[in-house]
């Protein structure tokens, strides 16, 4: 068993079995993150770049841990620092770092799309670490995981998705994971910040934030952008909270053992109140744990990755 | 894949294995420090059947742990298939034990490298042997089982099945041609 794709764009075309082979492969990593030398020897002599183009702290560090604790090389890349301010574009930025002899490119961009271009013009592996309002792969496979952990299963699990959906890559990514594992997914929030056509997808809308937990084993609470309040896609903040927000009264009219998702960053009371933030539902805190376990499992799996023509040359 | 002959039956693997337990502790001196570790797959289910012989000679319990030896190994940048990865798990601060590596059969030694080079990375252990089932020969590194089931001469073209009850339904020992 392994993965048919040398890169991870997005979950759309994975199989069950091979989302559940990186969740597996993730849980045999949690093991080696328990040790009092948390590290493998696996990826040695791997070159990995990590091309950030927008701001990250979570996943860029996360991918950066991964990386170390299988003793892959890593280099870091932020816009902020770049040439990319004197005008280099994407296609002659990656280039450039790849003539310098890399393996695997994880790459963050604002333009959906960005890594899969990058795929076209490498010879590199490519993992997405968010691309627009496109995908972010891994985040959605770290929300399976910890899923998967506290349920012990994901088919017939029913996860219901709140906030700005419109916008968010982490929503769209976890649609297709939890479709494909089977999982019934619903979606909530302002008409607004509703895709046209989400239903296509195969989620269910709910309007009222209270339908959308009466059923749901799971909520995945989106990070509210506040720069779209600015450009009016709803009233004020604070409506937003009252008539959306995840705050301990909705929560009491939930499931007794519902499960409290966030990707983070969090604004804290507003799509989230701190009290269930740091409550006995949240599992905020194991998401990002898991995230490290689930991102070795993909650079693992990846790694020994070849593109057909490769591995004939080297029969 | 053709079977040569038959090395071993469900009667010879018991016996042997009940010697193996019967010369750890011997080699030993009982049961102090000592702690089994089988490797992942197969080695975990021979390394069981030790800790239990050893129960029923000396009424003791001894720790039990099984290792998985993907991450450790030395051709992963030349595998065109990644191996799957399975738990390692050891439940126990392997430092200042005895512990005794257990695998089915003993071949080219680098997943005994391997192996060694997993449980150093979990603690300094007091030493560390090596029961095997079977040892075919031809090692490509200087290391050598302080307890071997039985010795095999064979040609590279060959290969040994080990079938276990725990995983295979049967206990057998084959030599087949590949």
């Amino acid at each position: 068993m392994q993965l048919q794709s040398r890169h991870l764009i997005d979950l759309e075309g994975l199989t069950e079995g091979e989302i559940t082979l990186i969740l597996d492969t993730a849980s045999s990593f949690k093991e080696v993150l328990e040790r009092p030398i948390p590290k493998v020897p696996t990826l040695r002599g791997k070159t990995i770049v990590n091309l950030f183009f927008e701001p990250s702290t979570r996943t860029r560090i996360s991918f950066e841990l991964a990386e170390k604790r299988l003793s892959a090389d890593s280099v870091n890349f932020t816009s902020a620092s770049s040439s990319v301010l004197k005008g280099e574009t994407l296609k002659d930025t990656a280039r450039n770092i790849e003539a310098m002899k890399i393996d695997m490119v994880v790459i963050r961009h604002a333009a959906a799309g960005a890594p899969l271009f990058l795929s076209q013009c490498l010879s590199s592996v490519i993992i997405n670490a968010g691309d627009g309002a496109h995908a972010h792969p891994t985040q959605a496979l770290l929300d399976l995981l910890t899923l998967r952990e506290r349920f012990g299963f994901l088919s017939g699990l029913k996860v219901a998705i709140v906030g700005d959906i419109e916008h968010s890559r982490v929503a769209r990514s976890n649609i297709h994971g939890l479709a494909v594992m089977g999982a019934k997914v619903g979606v909530c929030g302002p008409a607004t910040l509703m895709p046209r056509e989400v239903e296509r997808l195969g989620v269910t809308v709910y309007p009222r934030i209270e339908d959308a937990l009466a059923e749901a084993d799971a909520v995945n609470v989106l990070r509210i952008q506040l720069e779209r309040q600015k450009k009016g896609l709803f009233p004020t903040v604070r409506e937003y909270r009252n008539l959306f927000g995840i705050t301990r009264r909705r929560l009491d009219e939930a499931k007794r053992d519902v499960v409290i998702m966030h990707p983070g960053p969090m604004n804290r009371g507003i799509e989230i109140d701190s009290d269930v933030a740091d409550g006995s539902h949240s599992v905020i805190l194991q998401q990002v744990t898991n995230g490290v376990a689930v991102r070795m499992s993909v650079l693992y799996l990846l790694a020994g990755a070849r593109t057909k023509l490769e591995g004939v040359e080297q029969e | 894949m053709k079977i040569k002959a038959e090395l071993m039956d469900e009667e010879a693997v018991s016996r042997t294995m009940l010697r193996l337990a019967h010369e750890i502790l011997e080699k030993n001196h009982g049961t102090e420090k000592l702690a089994i570790v089988g490797i992942r797959n197969r080695g975990d289910c021979l390394a069981r059947r030790i800790i239990r012989s050893i129960q029923e000679i000396d009424k003791k319990n001894v720790p039990f742990g099984e290792l998985d030896i993907t991450l450790y190994r030395d051709d992963f940048q030349k595998l065109n298939e990644q191996p799957v990865l399975q738990e390692t798990n050891i439940p126990f601060d392997v430092t200042d034990l005895r512990i005794v590596l257990v695998d089915d059969v003993l071949y080219t030694g680098r997943t005994i490298r391997s192996a060694m080079d997993a449980l150093m990375d979990l603690g300094r252990p007091a030493l560390i042997q090596l029961a095997v089932l079977i040892d075919r020969g031809h090692r490509e590194l200087p290391i050598k089982a302080d307890y071997v089931g039985k010795n095999i001469p064979t040609s590279s073209s060959e290969q040994v099945q080990v079938l276990l009850r725990e995983m295979d339904g049967v206990d057998r020992v084959n030599l087949v041609q590949v």
